[in-house]
């Protein structure tokens, strides 16, 4: 990861000082050794501080849209996973494809801090991955990790690691993890449950929502000009405690406008600070869209139309959808 | 401040006696913004309109609640009641409280109490209103006949001498349609052909219409006014300009196998062939499923016998797009199959034939010359039996619960006519009733059993069987001295349902036009708009549109032309301003709205907006003609961020009635 | 006021029984025109169906049903054209996509997808209009009063 992260700073140097590209989307190196933060640079002097590791979670694809509202052709670092980001952006026209120089970035997945921490650890000063293996070097000693125990939840759920776009791309692709089985299998767990346990867990889950809308933040499928629940016109409530439409009734309409935009990059449950189980939404209408209409993937190109603004005359009849797991 | 005039009408009768109306102007006239309130016998009236101009001018009213009879019967009259005293019609709101409340409900209380709040509904409605003014869009002065039958040709040529172009799209090679097949015509006996075939040549000959046969409709867009049709036509692979219908071709064709459409398959004919003598126009037309020279690529006579050099085996089909103003559906019906109706023998006995098979075997150019001859054994049969009702009236869910409306008469004919030729034939007519209301039907159904001895028994054949003979055992009821009778017959004729011809719902389809369950086109209104279909633009002729004689569907098919020449006498037409429209300060450009437009009305454009931080900049944003936008609102749905909206049913209008009904 | 409850109906001292309220969205050509159909051959259905008109199907936004659940109806039907008889051509097939995707969501929520109901009712079926109406109130009745939708919006 040290060799690929010389290469994005040469990288980023390089196309600074040509002037290729008046900006680059990146990671800055954080306080700790594991809360590397999103960030750009404007100078090749600036690029010291850009770092790549496992810590790098975050999709930087909306930092295109201001991109594009400036104008300012703006080179981004995009783990396989954050391209699909970045094609439903095109698509949705979003963000302009001239001001976009994709740099496709290697990954093995990145790592939970949370789950390291869950083995006990404090004192953190280092952390290294190699062959599968964690190495966790802390002020009270090192110890290693099975790679595997301390990913982030989407990273279990990986896509693979081709680009679905990139100009260019940095190094040799790496080995993502291996998919845990079926994606959909905690949706199916919940449409297993009866109705009132259903109806249960949604509403526990749900009511530790806060509203901060780091969800609808960090969302490359959220990107309108003005969302619904600003719009005091808009055919729901406001965002605050105003009316009486309140988290549930804003993940539920959320999740309704993102779906067949979504691409799974699972930023939503990763953002979260109260730890919605958000992704489980979006999955049950990705795996619904699977069902209903055929195989589709928001993001894997900026073209193919949502399935919602398309159709057959042979579509399923609403009754057939309500109907499924009642019991 | 808003003021809000609700204006409660009794319907007469029709309201007042479920509805309170006096209670619910006391309920509406506490609401705020309710600055008048009063009830009326019929608010539609006169007297009706003048207490709304009134109490307009007296109250300063600047919005109207009606409740009254649903908004599709006269949300257009108030609305002008409210033009005339100067409020935009568009801040009229309809509150429906007959159809959809009086007369659904038998309880007072109930009623009232509905009534109650489909006004609070209305009131809120109205509230979020704007006014709005329709636009103009321009009239393409040229019509559409879909069907070449006495219904399509009639239209046309109505439509032709009112000084319009109109095309006639035809799917047969030849226009004539149904009545080309018939021998004689009710009440008066006259020869089909010699009052149709002047009508097929008035129509193939006038400068204002063009024929289009052996042609389809294969796609409709646009609406009324303009609508763009694409139309197929099939390769003939005759070359039409350069024919003179010589025939030479039809008769050395040596393909002879393939059964005639039009004589119904009791005629064989050739591969290249001219459906009828006096078909119009006389081109023969290459089947080329059954043509040796499609099929083997070997033999070729006909193009070597052509003295024209007409035979094109290369010709392809051509599609044609053409607008037009207004369409004409006349596309006339199909006898019900019978593969249903085992009981009467059908399948089993070619001596058991439809009525239109024995208008084909009587007529002089039929398969049979007119020589009326069981088609078994060719010769004369010696009693016949006419079956009422096959497949009409049916409850047993296998035919058609609707009257087919023509058989009784023509039973009467072909009895007659069995009668007049043929006196020593025998000829009985089982019937459930005799159905004869029209201009000299019922003088003409007496003649047969009073004149002509036509033997008339009330009752259902229950059964007919192929006997040793050779001839047919009818097994039947007679209701009226209750017996069961066993007749022998030579030849059974089965007075068939009719029903809309094959295809006719695929064309509703394409024309948005709506139908009913037997799939026969529904007009706008059943009493007051009988050759309008709902959608506008779009008028109906003849059968299509229900069962119907020769006189019925000349008269609708009049009737729809000069509603099509009243339409296309228009330069423009007013649009309907409940479109769709962008805020494109809110609007993300992400163009959902325009995937989901069916009338390609929403478009792209980089524009400068101002965004919400109040900074000016370009970006693509959604951008609706609304010329074109026709009012559905899909648009709006897929906008996630509401940023596309209805006029006259937006968002807020829509909310406010849902607020106030729960 | 928006919204305010009116009484109509005599008040005895037993209590009333339970008298669902249903919203039912229709499009303009065909559903509203059935359910005229429907008041024109005086074909009797409950009066706690109160009609919204809407051009078609494909006008109503999932969030107006949400929003009607919400502010306590117990029962939503959206009813349009058949499918292939849209007025609009397309409009019905998106209303199919949308509310499959809707209903889909609320039954994993384990909100009761009974409540809410999509039907193709032609101009011409005024008697299916009353029926289906009649089994719609029938069924939300025995479903008693809509208390998980409402409860959507109830902090636990």
């Amino acid at each position: 990861m040290q060799k690929i992260a010389a290469l994005m700073r040469q990288k980023a140097q390089e196309l600074l000082s040509s002037g290729q590209v008046q900006q680059v989307a990146a990671w800055r190196k954080g306080q700790l050794a594991y809360d590397n933060a999103p960030a750009v640079f404007t100078s090749p002097e600036a690029c010291a501080d850009l770092v790549y590791d496992e810590f790098c979670p975050a999709n930087l694809s909306k930092y295109l849209l201001a991109a594009t509202k400036k104008k300012l052709k703006t080179a981004v670092f995009l783990k396989p996973c954050d391209t699909y980001g970045v094609n439903q952006l095109l698509k949705d026209n979003r963000v302009q494809r001239e001001y976009v120089y994709a740099i496709g970035t290697p990954c093995q997945g990145m790592l939970d801090i949370k789950k390291i921490r869950a083995h006990g650890l404090k004192g953190i000063t280092r952390i290294t991955v190699s062959e599968g293996v964690v190495q966790v070097e802390t002020v009270y000693g090192t110890q290693n990790l099975p790679q595997r125990d301390v990913l982030l939840d989407k990273c279990l759920q990986c896509k693979g690691n081709a680009y679905m776009i990139a100009d260019t791309e940095i190094g040799e692709k790496l080995a993502t993890p291996e998919p845990r089985g079926d994606a959909f299998a905690a949706v199916k767990r919940i449409e297993a449950l009866p109705p009132e346990e259903r109806f249960k867990f949604w509403q526990q889950e749900l009511s530790k929502c806060i509203r901060c809308n780091a969800c609808r933040d960090i969302c490359p499928a959220c990107s309108c000009e003005q969302c619904i629940f600003d719009n005091p016109a808009a055919p729901v409530a406001g965002k605050a405690f105003a009316d009486p439409v309140e988290e549930n009734m804003f993940h539920l309409i959320r999740a309704y406008h993102v779906a067949g935009r979504c691409v799974g990059c699972g930023e939503c449950a990763r953002v979260c600070p109260q730890g919605v189980k958000l992704g489980l939404l979006n999955l049950k209408f990705m795996k619904d869209i699977n069902t209903f209409y055929g195989p589709y993937q928001a993001g894997s190109d900026a073209t193919t139309p949502a399935p919602q603004v398309t159709f057959t005359q042979g579509d399923v009849e609403p009754s057939a959808a309500g109907q499924k797991g009642r019991s | 401040m808003q003021k809000i005039g609700v204006f409660v009408c009794w319907c007469g009768s029709n309201i007042a006696t479920t509805v309170d109306v006096a209670q619910v102007v006391a309920a509406v006239k506490t609401i705020p913004n309710v600055a008048f309130a009063a009830d009326y016998k019929y608010m539609c009236s006169e007297g009706g309109q003048e207490l709304i101009h009134k109490a307009v001018q007296d109250y300063q009213l600047d919005r109207i609640v009606v409740c009254s009879c649903s908004p599709r019967m006269h949300e257009a009259t108030f609305r002008n009641c409210a033009e005339q005293v100067g409020i935009n019609p568009y801040l009229v709101e309809i509150a429906n409280i007959r159809e959809q409340c009086s007369w659904i409900i038998k309880d007072r209380a109930q009623a009232t109490a509905k009534a109650i709040q489909l006004a609070k509904a209305a009131i809120a409605k109205v509230r979020f209103n704007t006014p709005l003014t329709p636009g103009e869009s321009k009239v393409v002065k040229r019509a559409l006949v879909i069907g070449g039958g006495i219904a399509g040709i009639q239209a046309a040529l109505d439509i032709a001498e009112a000084g319009y172009k109109v095309d006639i799209v035809e799917r047969q090679p030849a226009i004539g349609g149904r009545m080309a097949q018939l021998d004689k015509t009710f009440p008066t006996l006259d020869c089909s052909a010699c009052i149709l075939t002047p009508k097929m040549m008035d129509a193939a000959n006038h400068p204002n219409i063009k024929l289009y046969t052996y042609s389809e409709v294969e796609a409709v867009s646009g609406f009324v006014g303009n609508f763009e049709v694409k139309i197929r036509q099939k390769a003939r692979s005759v070359d039409a300009k350069r024919c003179t219908g010589c025939g030479i071709c039809t008769e050395k064709c040596p393909s002879r196998k393939t059964s005639s459409e039009f004589e119904l398959g009791l005629k064989t004919r050739g591969a290249i062939y001219i459906p009828f003598s006096q078909a119009l126009p006389k081109v023969p037309v290459i089947d080329r499923e059954h043509c040796l020279k499609f099929q083997t690529g070997k033999c070729g006579i006909c193009s070597k016998v052509c003295p024209a050099e007409c035979i094109d085996y290369t010709q392809q089909d051509e599609i044609i797009t053409e607008h037009y103003g207004a369409i004409v559906a006349a596309t006339g019906f199909d006898l019900l199959p019978l593969d249903k109706f085992g009981e009467y023998g059908y399948q089993d006995s070619p001596d058991v034939i439809t009525s239109l098979e024995f208008e084909r075997l009587t007529n002089a150019t039929g398969p049979t010359e007119g020589h009326l001859v069981c088609p078994s054994t060719g010769k004369e049969p010696k009693s016949v039996i006419i079956v009422s009702c096959v497949g009409s009236r049916d409850t047993s869910g296998r035919g058609k619960t609707y009257c087919s409306k023509i058989c009784c008469m023509y039973n009467a004919k072909q009895a007659m006519y069995i009668r007049e030729k043929y006196p020593q034939i025998d000829v009985t007519v089982f019937y459930i009733d005799v159905r004869t209301p029209g201009k000299a039907f019922d003088e003409f159904y007496r003649r047969a059993v009073e004149e002509f001895n036509v033997h008339y028994i009330k009752g259902q054949v229950g059964k007919v069987l192929k006997d040793a003979r050779g001839g047919l055992t009818v097994f039947a009821s007679d209701l009226l001295s209750d017996k069961h009778l066993m007749l022998h017959a030579d030849m059974v004729i089965l007075a068939t349902a009719v029903k809309p011809a094959a295809g006719a719902r695929k064309l509703a389809t394409m024309l948005t036009a709506s139908m009913d369950n037997d799939d026969f086109f529904t007009e706008a209104h059943p009493k007051l708009r009988p050759v309008e279909s709902p959608t506008a633009g779009i008028f109906l002729a003849g059968m299509c549109q229900g069962p119907k004689d020769i006189p019925e569907t000349v008269s609708q098919a009049g009737a729809a032309a000069v509603k099509v020449v009243g339409l296309l006498a228009k330069d423009k037409l007013r649009t309907n301003p409940c479109v769709a429209h962008c805020q494109e300060n809110i609007c993300s450009g992400c163009l959902a709205c325009e995937k989901v437009c069916p009338y390609g009305a929403i478009t792209a454009e980089t524009k400068t907006v101002i965004n919400l931080a109040g900074v000016k900049e370009q970006r693509t944003v959604a951008v609706v003609n609304q010329t074109l936008c026709q009012g559905c609102g899909a648009c709006t749905v897929a906008c996630p961020a509401a940023a596309m909206d209805l006029k006259g049913f937006s968002n807020q209008e829509i909310l406010a009635e849902v607020d106030a009904l729960c | 006021m928006l919204g305010e409850k009116v009484t109509v109906a005599d008040k005895t001292a037993a209590p009333a029984p339970f008298e669902p309220k249903i919203v039912a969205f229709c499009c303009n050509w065909c559903s509203y025109a059935g359910a005229d159909g429907a008041g024109t051959a005086r074909k009797q259905y409950p009066a706690n169906v109160k009609i919204i008109r809407v051009p078609c199907s494909c006008r109503v936004n999932p969030l107006f049903i949400l929003r009607a659940f919400q502010r306590g109806a117990d029962g939503v039907i959206l009813c349009g054209c058949h499918p292939g008889d849209c007025h609009y051509m397309t409009g019905n097939y998106y209303t199919r996509r949308r509310l499959t995707l809707l209903m889909s969501m609320l039954n994993f929520m384990g909100v009761a997808t009974e409540r809410l109901r999509v039907e193709w009712v032609s101009a011409s079926e005024g008697a299916r209009f009353a029926e289906i109406m009649t089994s719609f109130v029938e069924q939300i009745t025995a479903l008693g009063a809509n208390v998980k939708l409402r409860d959507l919006r109830c902090k636990k």
